[in-house]
């Protein structure tokens, strides 16, 4: 056995690639659900307008995370 | 010849992970010419077919209600209107407004309803996959999206329409260099693009999820011995919570990727950018 190797891995690097690409999206939406969350706490009245533009920030948001997700099926 | 693969794998003894291979299952009919069917096509026929039942079903009792003057719907009827009335209310005229709403509402409806159809098969038992899992229609959709604002954006201000979204007003004139291309960019490429691939991602990603869980169970419970196969039950329910889950994921991205078409022809309806 060689001394150097003390820890093989094996597996795809795209793998850790998505656990990076994802760190940005979950945080941009926690981000984008808490700020709405207290917008609501502030104006209850405008609860209904505020989550139809809480569901379009996390769909863009969420595109980032989607994007790592679909590039290793395109360039591995 | 893969999934030959994959069985003798597991009767060895040993769990097999899902793979993107999930997605191209055996040609059922018509193979070797361009209209070759696999479980996937057959799905989305079969969900095509019903959607136009469904729909007709409607049509005709609402046709009914009308004449008669019946004005209490029945749960059926009911259904309908609320459906139908969602996507006309909350999404077409909170966004463009009455008259604008109601001029791509057929549009809308047929987005909505195709979506969320395709999807739900996705959870539904012996279908088990979702017709969007595969590019095909994500694509066509957003294509659809894509023509169509650009549609009522030339329709309403004409050549302009495209000086006001790579051009936008009140920006100074050197900062053009940078803001144009980015503009180009996430006007003209990334919203087609990204409306197809969120669509077809989420449903990938939630089969992926369903397929690791059960067969997950089905290799603790008839392969692993021992205490080992109490884990069965834990990935039993995460694929039990998963199930109930892509069901919201499936009306969510119905709703999104309407939401998101009606928003981009409000953008390309507007004035001033």
């Amino acid at each position: 056995m060689d001394a150097v190797n003390i820890a093989e891995l094996t597996g795809n690097i795209a793998v850790v690639g998505y656990g990076l690409a994802a760190i940005g999206p979950g945080i941009g939406v926690g981000l984008v659900v808490s700020k709405t969350i207290e917008s609501i706490a502030r104006q209850p009245e405008l609860a209904g307008r505020l989550q139809v533009t809480m569901w379009l920030g996390i769909a863009f948001t969420e595109a980032l995370a989607l994007i790592g997700l679909a590039t290793p099926f395109i360039f591995v | 010849m893969l999934s030959a693969l994959s069985l003798f794998r597991a009767e060895d003894g040993e769990f097999s992970p899902p793979s993107i291979f999930e997605f191209y299952p055996e040609i059922v009919a018509f193979a070797g010419t361009p209209f070759a069917i696999n479980r996937i096509m057959m799905i989305r026929l079969i969900v095509m077919v019903l959607l136009i039942v469904i729909f007709w079903l409607w049509t005709a009792k609402f046709n009914k209600a009308v004449k008669t003057g019946n004005v209490v719907p029945g749960r059926f009827q009911l259904l309908g209107e609320l459906a139908l009335n969602f996507v006309r209310k909350s999404i077409a005229h909170d966004q463009l407004g009455e008259k604008d709403g109601d001029r791509f509402l057929p549009l809308l409806t047929t987005i909505f309803f195709m979506v969320f159809g395709m999807n739900i098969t996705g959870v539904i038992p012996f279908a088990n996959i979702a017709g969007t899992s595969v590019i095909g229609i994500p694509l066509v959709l957003a294509g659809v999206a894509y023509v169509t604002f650009i549609y009522a954006g030339t329709k309403k201000h004409g050549i302009r329409f495209f000086k006001n979204s790579l051009f936008p007003s009140g920006v100074p004139k050197p900062f053009y260099i940078l803001v144009t291309p980015i503009e180009l960019l996430s006007t003209f490429i990334l919203r087609p693009v990204t409306l197809a691939l969120r669509l077809l991602m989420n449903m990938i990603a939630g089969h992926l999820l369903l397929v690791l869980c059960f067969s997950a169970t089905q290799f603790f419970f008839f392969q692993a011995d021992g205490l080992l196969s109490l884990f069965g039950v834990g990935t039993l329910l995460f694929g039990f919570a998963f199930t109930l889950f892509e069901i919201l994921v499936s009306v969510l991205q119905a709703y999104v990727f309407t939401l998101l078409t009606t928003v981009y022809i409000q953008l390309a309806l507007a004035d001033e950018h």
